[in-house]
């Protein structure tokens, strides 16, 4: 969401050491240095910071080529250590969550909470309970120094660097970034939560997170995020990997909100195994091109994935996101629904694959993308993939374009709202299936965003 | 006492004209009923009254009172005091009665003087009206009208009538697609309405069954975009023997 006067704000910065701009083996070395990471670490961003220099730009998708890569600050640490206590935070961190309304649900989910501060988490608290469950939920810089061994079985194994330019600068320049593990058979009850965004000028955010559900176990993961909002191009680029091992479930939200001038360019997968469950609830709002495509690599018999994403995209916005569903196992079933409400100039795109490999029979895969165009110039896209190489397969796509129904609009306002009203509640009602599955301050945060846009509250 | 006034009113669709001069006067607490054809231009009226931007009003005024609402958009009129029971009521995906009805009675209220009521009272309202109408409560938490019968769609235009207490309620139809006990049901809570909030209705049927249930106080004959006759009672059960031949 741009221009959201309520959030568009910067803290003063107060940064301990600031990288100089731009990329390059230097700015690599000194970033690792400073962490005090292990020479495999160091070895593995230097390879993936050659693979992002040979890979070209993709020429599909949105208008990356605008990038200034130069111009970007790829390392800033707020304050020399991770803190526990809220007490610790600093004031003025305090001040822009709390504009932002995000310590309430700090309290409410006792879970933990790691909230991300330019590029690095500054505050995480663990509730016992996990911690006595066996559960290990990090900032991925401290996973990596006191759990060098799970760290380093998993990492970069789903998305290696060379996956896309952007996994390959991600890998290379990383910072950040939630690290979960969950023993076999624990549940997880309550959503674990963490915040980011970006706070400073032309700096580029590339955290970087892993979660392993082991047998058995589940978590829910929530992440949102409420940029504030420059005039100068913004760049951030995540990697998430997942392990979904055999019989668990995970499900990852994501209500993004960048503002205007961000390029949201993430990588999103999960390895499901035999009757594990992974769900990607993905939701953009905001920013100047969104490219997102979460993935579900159903590894084992019974694996299922479910993509849920919305996209919203206002004037001087694209959104180019949907899923994608690789059916490696036999019996294995996948979900894409996608929902995206275009608005003035703005665009959004559907993409997504579905693959089923020749040995991969009796698999079932459902696409559904319904794209509602607020007003007459906006425009919505569509690029299904399905490369489907087994014959004992089901798959079923669906697709709708549709504008807002005049005679929606009039039956509302005889009920006495104004146009903008009817018109934020009938976009609301057209995202609710997926509003629906969202944790409730997220889902009433979406709604209050949706009036504003709608009503014009906001450019 | 509050005033329904349509003056020589003419509307059109895409050049072809379908309301050719109105003229009716509702008061408070009275029920008109317009009976014609099918296709005599009866649901164009009713949305002309609204304000449907469909429609092109080419003449004619409306008044509630002495304020002029025909300049005023479809929200404003709702806001002074009038309300249409569609025909045809819309499905609107992923929005809950109880939703739009609280948006709907909150926007109403604050511009009609209509009784502030918390959230837990409104939502015991809504309940008891529905209870009422035997409307399940879990209708309403259900997208408005998907998926419901053409019964349960008329009946939650009664709801939403009941609840937003209209000074005028133009009810199109509400009658056609019921059952016996439906119909029953419906045209007792009509009753209720002009009773409690001394609504004046304007009761659209091309049928005069539902006018067993209902005693109009008045009954028009509207034949070709216009009412040709009007009469009390008698006039409708005139018109139930020897239809609208004579008239066309
Ligand atoms: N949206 C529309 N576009 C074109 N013609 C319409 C439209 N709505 C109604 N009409 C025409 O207007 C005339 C009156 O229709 P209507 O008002 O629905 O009649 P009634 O409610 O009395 O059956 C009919 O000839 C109908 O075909
Ligand atoms: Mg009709």
């Amino acid at each position: 969401m741009a221009n959201t006067n309520d959030v568009g704000f910067a803290m003063p910065e107060r940064p301990v050491f600031k990288s100089q701009k731009g990329l390059n083996k230097r700015v690599v070395q000194e970033l690792s240095h400073i962490k005090g990471e292990p020479d495999w670490m160091l070895e593995f961003r230097l390879k993936a910071l050659e693979m992002f220099e040979s890979k070209p730009l993709p020429t599909w998708g949105g208008d990356v080529a605008q990038i200034n890569f130069d111009e970007i600050y790829y390392y800033i640490k707020p304050s020399d250590r991770v803190e526990k206590r809220w007490e610790d935070v600093p004031q003025d961190i305090k001040t822009t969550f709390d504009r932002l309304g995000i310590p309430e649900a700090e309290k409410k989910f006792l879970a933990g909470v790691g909230s991300q501060y330019d590029s690095e988490v500054v505050y995480h608290s663990l509730h016992d309970q996990l911690q006595k469950q066996g559960v290990i939920f990090l900032d991925t810089d401290t996973a990596l120094k006191q759990h060098p061994e799970l760290f380093k079985q998993y990492f970069g194994t789903i998305i290696p660097s060379a996956d896309n330019k952007f996994s390959a600068l991600n890998s290379a320049v990383w910072s950040g970034g939630s690290f979960i593990y969950v023993p076999k058979g624990v549940n997880v009850a309550l959503p674990l939560q963490a915040y980011f965004r970006i706070n400073a000028r032309n700096m580029g955010q590339f955290e970087r997170t892993l979660i392993i559900a082991d047998e058995d176990s589940s978590v829910h993961y929530v992440e949102g995020c409420t940029a504030p909002n420059y005039t100068t191009d913004s760049l951030h680029s995540a990697v998430v990997e997942i392990i979904v091992k055999r019989g668990a479930r995970v499900r990852y939200t994501t209500i993004q909100n960048w503002s205007q001038n961000v390029y949201n360019l993430v990588t999103k997968r999960a390895y499901v195994y035999g009757d594990g469950v992974m769900e990607w609830i993905d939701g953009n709002l905001g920013s100047k091109l969104t490219m997102k495509y979460p993935s579900v690599y159903l590894m084992e018999p019974g694996a299922r994935g479910e993509i849920l994403s919305l996209a919203m995209a206002g004037s001087g916005q694209h959104q180019d996101a949907g899923g994608k569903a690789v059916h490696i196992a036999p019996h294995t079933s996948s979900t894409i629904v996608s929902k995206s409400i275009s608005k003035g100039s703005g665009r959004t795109s559907y993409r997504g694959l579905v693959k089923v490999y020749p040995q991969a029979h009796h698999c079932k895969s459902h696409v559904q993308c319904d794209a509602l165009l607020v007003d007459g110039h906006s425009r919505s896209d569509t690029y299904p993939t399905m490369d489907i190489r087994n014959e004992y397969t089901t798959t079923t796509h669906e697709a709708s374009v549709s504008k807002i129904n005049e005679q929606q609009l009039f039956y509302l306002m005889s009920r006495g709202l104004d146009e903008g009203k009817s018109r934020s509640l009938i976009v609301n009602g057209f995202i609710e299936p997926i509003v629906r599955t969202l944790p409730m301050e997220y889902a009433l945060e979406l709604n209050r965003l949706i009036q504003m846009e709608m009503t014009g509250a906001v450019g | 006492m509050p005033t329904l006034k349509i003056t020589n009113l003419t509307a059109s669709i895409l050049g072809k004209h379908i309301v050719n001069g109105v003229n009716l006067i509702v008061e408070s607490g009275e029920i008109h009923a317009i009976m014609g054809p099918n296709g005599s231009g009866k649901s164009t009226l009713a949305a002309t009254l609204m304000g449907d931007l469909a429609i092109s009003l080419d003449s004619g005024t409306i008044q509630i009172n002495d304020q002029h609402i025909e300049t005023l958009t479809t929200d404003k009129r709702a806001l002074s005091g009038l309300f249409l029971g569609y025909q045809y009521p819309m499905e609107i995906p992923g929005v809950a009665a109880t939703q739009l009805l609280r948006i709907a009675y909150n926007t109403q209220a604050a511009a009609r003087a209509l009784p502030p009521l918390t959230p837990a009272q409104f939502q015991s309202a809504l309940k008891s009206v529905a209870s009422n109408l035997g409307i399940p409560h879990s209708f309403l938490q259900r997208s408005m009208n998907e998926g419901f019968s053409g019964g349960e769609k008329k009946k939650m235009e009664m709801l939403q009538c009941w609840i937003l207490a209209p000074l005028f309620a133009v009810l199109d139809e509400t009658d056609s697609g019921l059952d016996v006990d439906a119909l029953k049901c419906i045209a007792q809570t009509i009753n209720r309405v002009v009773q409690q909030h001394a609504t004046g209705v304007l009761l659209i049927t091309h049928y005069q069954r539902i006018l067993e249930y209902v005693r109009p106080t008045h009954v028009h004959v509207f034949v070709g975009g216009k009412i040709v006759e009007s009469g009390g009672p008698e006039l409708a059960r005139k018109i139930e023997h020897e239809g609208y031949g004579k008239y066309q």
